[in-house]
């Protein structure tokens, strides 16, 4: 590799083998070797950062603003903790409109607000245009671990049990379907939302609560594959307990794609200890974000991420490998 | 569900002789379905389904790849379905081209390129024109349309091909196939009758088959019921008329003709593909930009491709499989592809 591709962004096993080649080995130290969504600091501090690039910058059921805010306020909360204080920075293009960065802003409020975590500092670069693409932001965030709680990618055992708070693929698929002109109906919109104070609820079983991952880029198959390899342990899923939208359904049919590859940005995969999983789905479930949760899975000690379809078969789970691509025919 | 997989397993084992028994499917988004639902361990040991040379990805000669990497660094904008842009030629790919600057769009539909192109006057935009009979028909209504607006920006390089051909060429070279599962997409198109060589000249079946689990299964029981008797028969027969799409097949005729083609594997076979009329010249991109293809296929070593797509070897006997070539760093079209029978194979651990 002498160049970067798109491939090493698109969240999965390319990218992952690129942060570890590039970045983990060389900047070293134990809190960036947890590997985690956000690094557990001394004083149950709790840290992490994120950049979005997204296009087009406003889509079905949200924008590049409540993605900014939802995005950091997620990566704080899959260590169990809750989310306090977040930066927000702007790269801008030249050209830009205000107006849409107006509208951006606004967002970022509401949903800050609706978190209830608040916007303590920031910066703001023009570049010149066609250096960017309208706009990028980046979000860093703080908070704190409650007591009792050490949720890590690390924790998983053969016999917990695999939940997933909703379904699966509906922000990939409306981006996607935005901009490709894609149109769906009934209309599918973005799940971009801030999943902490579901988190929270589910923090009052502190330790049984092992492990959650907020399935973004690479979708809910990268994070499977992830919980495997940190916990070194395999995971059987089941085809027919996938919550997933007719419209995703049919459009991934269409275009040749697997809806556990697909973008999400308001929902989270949680590992719990098996006599804690049906009070756990119970919490989700009463979440306004949780209502489709369903238990998906459980740990197992092949090694293998596995699924048995609806047929009765069992296959392995294709691991994505980076960039989204259609299939021609 | 259940009890749908178990009826065709009844009637499975009802038509099953007990003899080996090889059913190719040609169609890459069959060979992935069948990965992708394990039906492979729904059928008795006996009954093999093999792929076969329906990937137009992996079916793309690798000149041709060269060509259009050469084309993208003449500054054309080259737009392009899918995972064509991963797919190695000689010493790069489009999608290593793109990383270097040049102008590598993928587009899912052949009327967003274009769009794009009239969007875009100051640029040239050449789509590659990959595929068999279910992209053709696309490809053909933006020459057209290029050609009743005048845009003078857009052209096609035409690499597509067309299945019958193909199959022939199969069956001619000895293969001991005993029936097909004809690809679905593409016979919504041509309809079924194409293939009523295999029988007449051959005496080898086939059934048109949709894309589910059950559409599959209930095809390999169409098959056997008649391998003593062989027919063509539809079971896609929601989708799929005898007589196809007579609107997209006069829209193909009168855009392209037919032409040589030379195959990934396959090799060159006589009158497999098309080529753009003289009418729409303006829109070939081979003449445009006097695209000269590099000298024919030096395929990499030790790639096994070839002999994947013609079904001799599955892609497990390829010593490369799942070593060198992974889906991570594919050596070969077989595993790059979406609808690669390596990638199947490797993606969903058979």
């Amino acid at each position: 590799m002498d160049k970067v591709l798109m491939s090493h962004g698109g969240g999965g096993s390319m990218m992952q083998s690129f942060i570890s080649e590039i970045f983990i080995e060389k900047f070293n130290n134990e809190y960036l070797n947890q590997m985690e969504d956000a690094a557990l600091l001394p004083g149950k501090t709790v840290f992490t950062t994120d950049s979005f690039v997204v296009k087009p910058v406003f889509f079905p059921g949200g924008d590049i603003g409540r993605l900014a805010i939802c995005g950091t306020v997620n990566d704080i909360s899959m260590r169990g903790a809750k989310p306090l204080f977040l930066s927000a920075s702007f790269i801008i293009e030249e050209g830009f409109p205000v107006d849409d960065i107006k509208k951006i802003v606004g967002s970022m409020v509401d949903a800050a607000n609706e978190a209830g975590v608040q916007i303590v500092t920031g910066d703001t670069k023009v570049v010149e245009k066609n250096s960017a693409d309208g706009i990028f932001i980046n979000t860093a965030g703080i908070g704190i671990l409650p007591d009792g709680a050490y949720v890590s990618i690390k924790n998983g055992k053969p016999g917990d049990v695999v939940i997933v708070s909703g379904t699966i693929g509906d922000h990939g698929m409306a981006v996607m379907g935005a901009r490709e002109g894609l149109d769906f109906d009934p209309p599918l919109l973005s799940d971009v939302s801030p999943l902490n104070k579901m988190v929270e609820k589910l923090m009052a079983l502190r330790d049984a609560v092992k492990i959650l991952r907020d399935p973004t880029r690479g979708g809910v198959a990268e994070v499977l594959y992830e919980i495997a390899g940190m916990s070194n342990v395999g995971i059987k899923i089941h085809e027919d307990k996938l919550p997933v939208k007719e419209s995703v359904k049919s459009a991934c049919s269409m275009l040749g794609i697997d809806y556990l590859h697909l973008a999400n940005e308001g929902k989270l995969v949680c590992v719990v200890d098996k006599d804690f999983a049906y009070k756990a789905l119970e919490i989700m479930k009463e979440d306004k974000y949780g209502k489709d949760a369903a238990i998906i899975g459980e740990i197992d000690d092949s090694g293998l991420v596995t699924i048995e379809t609806v047929y009765g078969t069992n296959r392995i789970v294709d691991r994505p490998i980076g960039e989204l691509l259609p299939r021609i025919c | 569900m259940q009890g749908i997989i178990n009826t065709a397993k009844e009637l499975i084992d009802r038509y099953n002789t007990g003899e080996s028994i090889k059913i190719m499917e040609v169609c890459g988004s069959h060979t992935m379905a069948i990965s992708k639902y394990g039906l492979r361990q729904i059928l008795p040991p006996n009954i093999k389904l093999i792929s076969g040379p329906g990937c137009p990805v992996c079916v793309t000669a690798q000149n041709e790849i060269d060509a259009s990497i050469s084309l993208a660094s003449q500054g054309v904008t080259i737009a392009t379905f899918g995972d064509l842009v991963r797919v190695p030629g000689n010493d790069s790919s489009l999608q290593e081209e793109r990383a270097k600057g040049r102008d590598v769009r993928v587009f899912y539909s052949p009327l967003d390129a274009l769009d794009y192109a009239m969007a875009n006057p100051s640029k040239e935009v050449v789509f590659i024109g990959i595929g068999f009979e279910t992209t053709i028909p696309s490809v053909a209504m933006t020459i057209k349309e290029a050609y009743t607006k005048k845009i003078k920006n857009y052209s096609v390089y035409c690499l597509h091909k067309t299945m019958p051909k193909a199959l022939e060429a199969l069956v001619v070279n000895g293969s001991d196939i005993q029936g097909f599962l004809l690809p679905g997409h593409v016979s919504a198109i041509t309809g079924s009758t194409i293939y009523n060589f295999l029988v007449d000249r051959y005496n080898i079946g086939g059934v048109v088959s949709g894309f589910e689990a059950t559409d599959i299964l209930m095809s390999v029981v169409m098959i056997l019921k008649n391998l003593k008797d062989p027919k063509i028969e539809i079971q896609y027969k929601r989708v799929v008329k005898e007589e196809g799409n007579t609107y997209a097949q006069r829209l193909m005729d009168e855009v392209f003709e037919e032409s040589d083609a030379e195959w990934r594997g396959l090799g060159m076979i006589e009158g497999s593909g098309l080529r753009i009329r003289d009418k729409y010249s303006e829109y070939d991109a081979e003449k445009k930009f006097k695209i000269k293809k590099p000298n024919s296929s030096t395929e990499i070593k030790g790639c096994r491709c070839g002999d994947v797509l013609k079904g001799i070897i599955t892609p497990k006997q390829c010593p490369l499989f799942g070593k060198a070539c992974t889906p991570l760093n594919p050596v070969g079209p077989c595993m790059v592809s979406s609808e690669g029978s390596c990638a199947a194979y490797y993606k969903y651990g058979e």
